[in-house]
């Protein structure tokens, strides 16, 4: 594990790296993919669908970059543009109805800047996830994988439990983008990795996320089995919870209180 | 006189206009060039029309003049005055920043908060700030806006926002980016509630704000030509490697993609406004 935040930055953004897709294929059983936000379009960048955990039924919805140049290009490289988030909380609505726990995986270098993402509101998609997942009455679990680029991230990680693997990033923006409008020098993104506070660790310490998960075996069985067992054993102890609303409110709501000075009032 | 004294700028920084600083006219009197139309108001003319060119330019304007505009005189009481932002990353140049903001904005956070009349009814208002720091939102907003939002649930009253932010800010990091997830808890319990939330969109609204409370509102107001958006267009530009139609991202172009209920110019909002909480029954 490298102490350098950049190196995480490359790690994070390795093709190698296993995508949202991997996860639920091993993780998983019987996946099936459900398509479409029935608003507009099928959005390749997320995937999602319902599937086996241990048997019992839950809703998944992943972020998918793809591995080879082709995958990559067909998956717009992992970044969605509205009717993504529109599909992901078309299923979180689902996984509500039939009482299903939601489980996320988060790999994105954020939503898609383009014309028609911006046409079709992509700051009304985030920010209408943002707000029925607030409410959302089921469980709901978030994993970052790799990349958690900014609102595009968050879009899918405003749930009970956000969990980091160790050489994911999560950041409010690219260092190459903080670099740019900070000092007009895309080069010195390795100096703004360092200042954004990006790492698993760093995310931990401002209550961001519960639980960082090692790498040392990414990629094995032993790995995905790992996580499956902690997915289990965390949504019985979530399913368990019943003020599991206001739980999840009081989770983001003292978020940035340390970084607020009160005087006298 | 007095309204006008008010919004006479204490100083060059306050002037806030999305064009160059005033100049002095052969005849004394100091104008600012329009963008739009090219032509040299006289500030003076400017202020008794609420910052709006003749021909229709929406100036910026600062959180505390449009407050006093927007609101019933005398009614205006402001919460959340003692919080203050610290530098929860340590991020270099940040705390250099934050008093070059306050200095340059009168302020001492992007947002100010606090309770008002309009019309004669009572609601919980907000006005964004863009000469700090664009408006960014970092903790402090954050925590303002949500801490704004629990008390209009909490005592029942509605709530009118007034947006103008370049996102979130970048030197909180993720302390930024939870602002968004947090503020848009407490609007969703606040609509649970029943309860009235306007958003006026104001220019520049774009970034992380578009991206939770600026697009939550049951009615979506914007100001005539301000820029709405999520990316900013240079990146977006970068990113798709095409040009932009010149009314990319205006009000009036996202109001035509569905995303804005209507377009009001300044001098109409205070009444828009009143006749909207009217018939929500005061929110």
């Amino acid at each position: 594990m490298s102490e350098i935040p950049y190196d995480r930055v490359k790690l994070a953004r390795d093709s190698k790296r296993p995508t949202g897709l991997d996860y639920i294929r091993r993780i998983f059983k019987n996946f099936i993919e459900f398509h479409g936000d029935r608003r507009y379009g099928d959005d390749p960048a997320v995937v999602g669908g319902i599937a086996r955990l241990d048997g019992c039924p839950v809703t998944v919805i992943a972020i998918e970059k793809g591995h080879t140049a082709k995958e990559r290009t067909a998956r717009n490289f992992g970044a969605p543009h509205p009717e993504g988030y529109r599909k992901a909380l078309r299923l979180m609505r689902q996984a509500e109805k039939f009482g299903r726990p939601v489980i996320c995986f988060v790999d994105t270098s954020g939503a898609y800047c383009g014309i028609g993402a911006e046409e079709r509101g992509q700051g009304q998609a985030i920010a209408e996830n943002l707000m029925e997942m607030s409410t959302l009455c089921v469980p709901i679990i978030s994993i970052l994988i790799g990349e958690g680029g900014s609102g595009g991230a968050l879009a899918l990680a405003v749930a009970d439990r956000v969990w980091m693997l160790e050489n994911a990033v999560y950041s409010v923006i690219s260092p190459e983008g903080c670099a740019s409008i900070l000092w007009k020098d895309a080069a010195q993104a390795e100096t703004a990795a360092q200042s954004l506070k990006l790492t698993a660790e760093d995310a931990k310490r401002f209550g961001v996320i519960e639980r960082i998960l090692t790498e040392d075996d990414l990629g094995t069985v032993m790995f995905y089995d790992r996580i499956r067992r902690m997915l289990h054993d965390e949504i019985e102890e979530l399913t368990g919870d019943l003020d599991l609303i206001q739980h999840r409110y009081d989770r983001f709501r003292r978020i940035g209180r340390d970084a607020i000075e009160t005087g006298a009032q | 006189m007095a309204l006008l004294n008010f919004l006479k700028p204490k100083n060059k920084l306050e002037e806030g206009g999305r064009a160059a600083a005033p100049i002095q006219s052969d005849a004394g009197e100091p104008e600012k060039n329009c963008p739009n139309c090219h032509k040299d108001i006289p500030l003076s003319r400017l202020w008794s029309n609420l910052l709006v060119c003749p021909c229709g330019y929406h100036f910026r304007m600062k959180a505390r003049q449009r407050l006093h505009v927007m609101t019933d005189r005398n009614s205006f009481m402001e919460l959340y005055l003692q919080m203050r932002t610290v530098n929860p990353l340590d991020f270099p140049g940040y705390g250099e920043k934050l008093h070059t903001a306050s200095a340059a904005s009168s302020e001492e956070e992007a947002v100010i908060c606090g309770t008002a009349k309009i019309g004669g009814l009572s609601c919980c208002v907000f006005a964004m700030e863009s000469q700090f720091m664009m408006g960014s939102m970092g903790g402090v907003v954050g925590e303002k806006i949500t801490s704004l939002f629990e008390y209009a649930t909490e005592h029942r009253m509605p709530v009118i926002g007034f947006t103008v932010s370049g996102g979130a800010r970048m030197q909180e990091g993720l302390v930024s980016l939870m602002q968004m997830a947090k503020v848009s808890g407490a609007v969703k319990r606040h609509s649970d509630a029943g309860l009235l939330y306007i958003a006026v969109l104001t220019d520049p609204t774009t970034g992380g704000v578009t991206a939770s409370f600026a697009m939550e509102a049951d009615i979506t107001l914007a100001e005539p030509g301000a820029t709405v958006g999520f990316a900013g267009a240079r990146v977006i530009e970068q990113t798709t490697k095409k040009s932009l139609p010149k009314e990319f991202q205006k009000s009036e172009f996202v109001l035509a993609h569905g995303f804005i209920d209507h377009i009001v110019s300044r001098k109409e909002q205070k009444q828009l406004l009143t006749e909207l909480l009217e018939m929500h029954n005061g929110g």
